[in-house]
This record gives C-alpha cells, structure tokens and sequence, in this order.
C-alpha cells in the first residue's frame, strides 16, 4: 500500500522535513517536488530545497506544460476546450447550488419545531446537496474521459520525452512532495503528465494546501466569508483519489467559521462519510491504507463542532 | 433605557469630583446603540459639534449641565454610521473649533484632522490595517514629463509583492495618490487584498494633480496625458496586461469626475472604472449652486447625462449617504446601467472623507478585479 501524508500549509510552520523524517526517508534519498501550482514562480523552490535537506529534484511540471503547449497546438486547443466546458458547467453547478444549501442551512438553523420533525427534512434537503455533487463529479468525470479519449496523451509526440525525463527523475526517488498554490493549474498539470500514473508503486507521497487538495478523492473550493458571492463551498473536480475518505482543508482556520455550528455541521454532513479535515500549519495526517495518523489535525463534526480528529483504524 | 448623562444626574446636580469621576470611567463620545453622547468639559458661553452629514444643521448645540462646566449633546446615529466632527467652544465673539478632547479617533485629510465616532458595523475594517503576515508590495516615486500637460506630473508606482517580470499584471490608474496613501491607507489595503488572495497582483499608478480643481474638472489635457502618454509608457516599460479588461482607473470626489471624464473621452481604453463619492454634479434647471469649479462638471455632466454612451465594462460607483453627492451619485447609476455597462453601486452611512473611500475599497477592488481567492491554498 501506498503511504501518503498531507500536511498544513509550510510557510510558516514547515513540517515536511520532519515527517519524512519520521516515515524514514533517508538523508540522502532524492525527493521530487511538484511546484506546478505556482504557476510562473514554480522554479523559485530554494527555501523548499533548503528546507527539506536532502536532495531534490523539481519536476516542473508548469514549465513543461507551457513547452507542451506551444509545441501542440492541437492539443493546446483541446485543453482550451476543455477548460471552457469545465468553467461553464461549474457556472450552472454554482447556479444550482444555491439553491440546494438554502433550504439545507435554513433546516439546520430551526429549533421550533422537535428533532424527531426536522431531521428526516434536514437529511433529505442534505441529500438533495450531496445528489447535486455528485452529478457534478460525474460530468466533471466525463468530460475528463472524453479529453482523455480524444487526445490520447500517452500516444502524444509532443509529451513523449517530457514522460521519460519524469520517468526518469521518479526512479529510484524517496519520496514526492506536492506544494500548494493554485489547485486547478497543479490539478491539470499533474494530469497532463499522468496523473496517478505519476505515483509509481510504494513510492510515498506528501502533499499539502492545494496539494493535499489535488491527491484527494474530491477537491472541494472554500471560503466562508469571501468579499463577493455566496461563499458555498463547492466541488471543482475529482482530485487523484490516492487518498480517499479525506476532504482536505488547508487553511480553515482562516477561510471557514469554524464558530458557525450550522455552517461546520452542514459542511460535514454534505461531504460525510468522508472526514473534512481542518489543515492549520503544522499537520500532518498519514495513511497507509491500513492506519491512520494525524496530529494538529481537527475535524468538522456531524454536530457542528470542531474536534480532534479521531479515526477508527 | 437612560442614557450615560441621565445617569449621571439621576441623583441630582453633580459636584465638580462626581464630574471628573464620571469623566474618568467612561470614554466618550459615548455610543449606546443609535444614541451618541458627545461632552466637553470646560469654560465655555457655549458649545457646538459641527459635523459634515448631509441633511442635519451642520451645527449642533451641546446643553450645559446647570451650575457645571459640563456641556454635552445627544445625537441620533443610525447602526452603522461613521461621524467626522469638531467640537466648537464659543468664549464671547472667539470661536474654537477644536479636536474633541476626550476622543483619540482621528480622521485625515489635507486640510487637516477631525475627530471620528462610529456606531456598531462602521469599525474600522481589518483589511485596512498592517498584517504581519502580509507580503509587502513596494512603492516606487515618479516622474512624468508631460507634453499634454506641459510639465512634469508626479506618481508612485506600487508593484505588488513578488512582482516578476516574467508575468503580466493588470493596471490601475488612481488620481490623488499621495492622498490615497496617507489618508486611505491604499498600499496597505492593496498588500492586505492580494495577499489574502481577494484581488490579484496589479501594478498600480498612483498620479498627484497639478492644480486639482482644474485638471480634475473634465479636462481633456489630464485625459491625454494618462490615456496617450503616461499608461502607453508603463505598458512599454513594465510586464502589463495592455488591453481594456487589464486596466482600470480610479478616483474620488473630483478624482471620480477625473476617472469618469477621461473614460467619456476616451471610450473602452479602462475596462474598469472604481468611481467614489464623485462630484458627479449636474443641473435639470438654472444655474448650478456648487460654485464656479463645478462649472466644467456640470457642463460635462449636463452633456454626458443627455448622451449617455457605454464607456467601460464594469463600474464601481460608492457614496456615502451623509454626503451633499448622495443624489448626484444615486441618480448616475441607472443612467451607466442603461447604456449596457455592468454597475454595482454601494451606499454606506458614512460622509465625503477618505476614511469612507478606504472602507469601500475592498468591495470595489475585488469585484472590478476579482482575485484567485476560490483556487489558491499556499
């Protein structure tokens, strides 16, 4: 089974290095980093070399993207399409959701009526939340496949040497590590040049902020208090799947009010069974297909509430 | 419910020490709820609060507490209105007007300083403040030779935090900029914002007037110099977007009517117009009352308003409902509205102050730039 970690957000509390200390990669064991998710910037990974004190190789996924792009015009031009279809049904889906959560958050808020009343409503205007989702991830899904079967990236000319040299660099690594940043544009890039096939064998992986988002089953946008629209939180895409059960949530701290009990239960209960785990800096949650274990981790609870995040084995 | 002055007499007329402790235990203006209760404690023949709301006499009596020098004044303010007033102390013929005393809240402009109380909703917003965490932005301070304008025009040049040369950045063009910076805490609202991600990196051109009541008024030299001189320059120097929907220009007050003018004269050229609080003043009859510097305003408002045209795409028109403009501002919105231009207008209760326009920048500059909020976890 593969190990996977995610982590907090490493800017100011970095804990990388210490839990790959801790999974025992050794002081000389090569990492792959994956920076794509900062975009023009992704090659400025000094602090991140510096930090993690063994050695790294970038995989620049971003730069090779744009090289891909200009060289496959055709392929370029299916991207494009791609992200417009994606853009546009996210629009309907925001459209849609909008109303599914009103009734959801409007059920949740009343105490005038007994439980034994409300709750059946509750979990079916939930339901209704969590039906609309799901038809969401599947067109997301089969748009997907259609690009995949249209393009047939691994047939591609244009990415072929890329693949060898990711090939390349991935052979024989330690590890791979994911950083954060724009979760879309890391989420594509990780596609373009593979996906999961990106993740060999046992090889572990760590990942955080939009990272730790992008390896999830289902990558879910948040913010409570934005300065324009709703601030629903919303599914933008499947993510790689190497961990399920988890919706990772770097920076909750921050985007979400955590003090808003019908906000957090209604969060949970949307996404349940599924943990939503608040990432602050400094955690860190590790799976391994068998055992879980976290720290500095906390949950959104079914009841509203904030806690520990305590996960059967 | 009594109020803070009524508890301080419920016992009868208080002496000189009961005074002085009632004046040490609370801090006034004292706000409970919509009711704000100024004092001035001192020799006086009488004393005023004169403020700026529209629509209130501009100067208000303070009463004296019988046999005391204790003067005081109970206004009524709506939740979430902000006050810019001075305290009047009237000796004889001698008028004073003065920083209230007991009020350490102050508001800037360049004509100097007033005292500021706000009731509950109009606090000072977060995003306004220095922030550790924040990645600074730096300013640059500027030169331009101008052949329109016939001399050299100062601005400063903001570039965001991380600025690369390697990426293009949307342009905002803003009229007063040194004013915007010391009285709107602009570098600081622009370091917060696209820190947390609510408006992206821009470049941003922060222009001082020459003669401001002028070059501000409609006139077509100060259009020429941003649109065919000054933002060419900076597109050819900097990493810049370079196209309409890349570029915005702001301003307030006469810096709005600036903003505006220029965009009339120049149609689709700023994509992104942030108008606030503009002296947007223009007559259906007679003469105009505002005197002669509004005369070019009024000329170009009479003339926009009987021809309106789409100018930009997206505008950001705010105004305070304290304000003389209120009306002015109000009635321009359905007109933009109706030549196909997307228009969000907010009112706040709040005066024609600086302190006003830095409140509303985090709405205005977010929706006429959004930024990677929703996509961008670090």
């Amino acid at each position: 089974m593969r190990n996977v970690t995610l982590l907090g957000p490493q800017r100011h509390h970095p804990n990388l290095r210490a839990e790959l200390d801790r999974a025992g990669i050794p002081e000389d064991g090569r990492v792959v980093v994956v920076t794509a998710g900062w975009q023009e910037r992704e090659n400025e990974d000094d602090e991140l070399c510096e930090h993690l004190g063994r050695p790294v190789v970038n995989l620049a996924l971003h730069h090779r993207s744009e090289r891909v792009f200009a060289d496959d015009p055709e392929l370029f031009a299916a991207h494009r399409a791609r992200q417009d279809q994606l853009r546009e049904i996210q629009r309907l889906y925001r459209f849609r959701l909008d109303f599914a959560l009103d009734p959801a958050r409007r059920l949740l808020q009343r105490n005038d009526l007994d439980d034994d009343v409300l709750d059946p409503e509750r979990e079916a205007a939930i339901q209704a939340v969590r039906t609309l989702d799901a038809q969401h991830l599947a067109r997301i899904r089969g748009i997907h496949r259609d690009y995949n079967l249209a393009v047939k990236l691994s047939e591609r000319p244009s990415l072929a040497s890329h693949l060898d040299e990711i090939n390349g660099a991935l052979d024989g690594a330690a590890a791979i590590a994911i950083a954060g940043g724009h979760v879309a544009v890391l989420l594509n890039r990780l596609r373009l040049f593979g996906g999961r096939r990106l993740f060999p064998g046992p090889l572990p992986v760590f990942a955080w902020s939009a990272g730790a988002m992008a390896i999830t089953r289902r990558v879910v946008l948040f913010h409570d208090s934005p300065p324009q629209g709703a601030g629903n939180p919303e599914i933008l895409d499947a993510g790689l799947g190497l961990i399920s059960h988890v919706v990772a949530l770097p920076h909750a701290h921050q985007r979400l009010r955590l003090d808003d009990s019908t906000r957090v239960a209604l969060f949970a209960r949307r996404f349940a069974p599924d943990l939503c785990a608040s990432l602050v800096p400094g955690a860190a949650v590790f799976w391994n297909g068998r055992t879980w274990r976290r720290s500095n981790v906390s949950r959104l609870g079914l009841d509203g509430q904030v806690g520990p995040m305590e996960i059967a084995a | 419910m009594s109020l803070v002055i009524d508890r301080l007499t419920s016992d009868g007329p208080p002496h000189d020490e009961k005074i002085r402790a009632f004046l040490a235990e609370h801090t006034f203006p004292f706000v409970e709820g919509t009711s704000v209760t100024f004092v001035y404690y001192g020799e006086a023949d009488a004393v005023y609060l004169q403020h700026f709301i529209y629509g209130l006499p501009t100067s208000q009596p303070f009463s004296r507490l019988a046999g005391t020098n204790l003067w005081w004044k109970v206004l009524d303010l709506p939740l979430a209105s902000r006050l810019q007033y001075k305290i009047n102390v009237a000796q004889g013929d001698n008028h004073r007007w003065i920083l209230d005393p007991r009020n350490p809240e102050r508001a800037t402009d360049p004509f100097g300083a007033n005292s500021v109380v706000a009731t509950a909703g109009a606090e000072r917003p977060d995003w306004t403040l220095p922030d550790d965490d924040t990645r600074q932005g730096r300013l640059v301070e500027r030169t331009f030779d101008s052949a329109a304008l016939g001399g050299t025009c100062h601005y400063y040049l903001y570039l965001p935090a991380r600025y690369r040369t390697t990426r293009r950045y949307p342009l905002l063009v803003a009229h007063d900029g040194r004013d915007y910076l010391r009285f709107s805490s602009l570098k600081t609202v622009l370091d917060n914002l696209i820190h947390r991600l609510e408006m992206p990196p821009m470049i941003v051109a922060l222009v001082d007037p020459g003669d401001r009541l002028v070059e501000y008024a409609n006139d077509e030299r100060h259009a020429r110099f941003l649109v065919e001189e000054l933002v060419p320059a900076l597109e050819d120097e900097l990493p810049l977007r370079g196209e309409p929907n890349g570029r915005g220009i702001m301003g307030a007050s006469f810096g709005g009517v600036a903003s505006f003018s220029t965009a009339v004269r120049y149609p689709g050229f700023f994509d992104r117009l942030f108008l606030q609080s503009g002296s947007f003043a223009f007559t259906d009859i007679g003469e105009n009352p505002r005197g002669p510097a509004f005369a070019p305003v009024v000329d170009f408002m009479n003339q926009y308003r009987s021809r309106p045209e789409r100018v930009a795409g997206k505008v950001f028109v705010s105004c305070g409902t304290y304000e003389s403009l209120i009306y002015e501002n109000r009635s321009i919105v359905p007109l933009l509205q109706d030549t196909g231009m997307t228009v969000r207008y907010v009112e706040a209760r709040d005066g024609h102050n600086w302190e006003n326009w830095r409140d509303r920048m985090r709405e205005g500059l977010s929706w006429l730039f959004p930024g990677p909020l929703w996509m961008v976890y670090e």
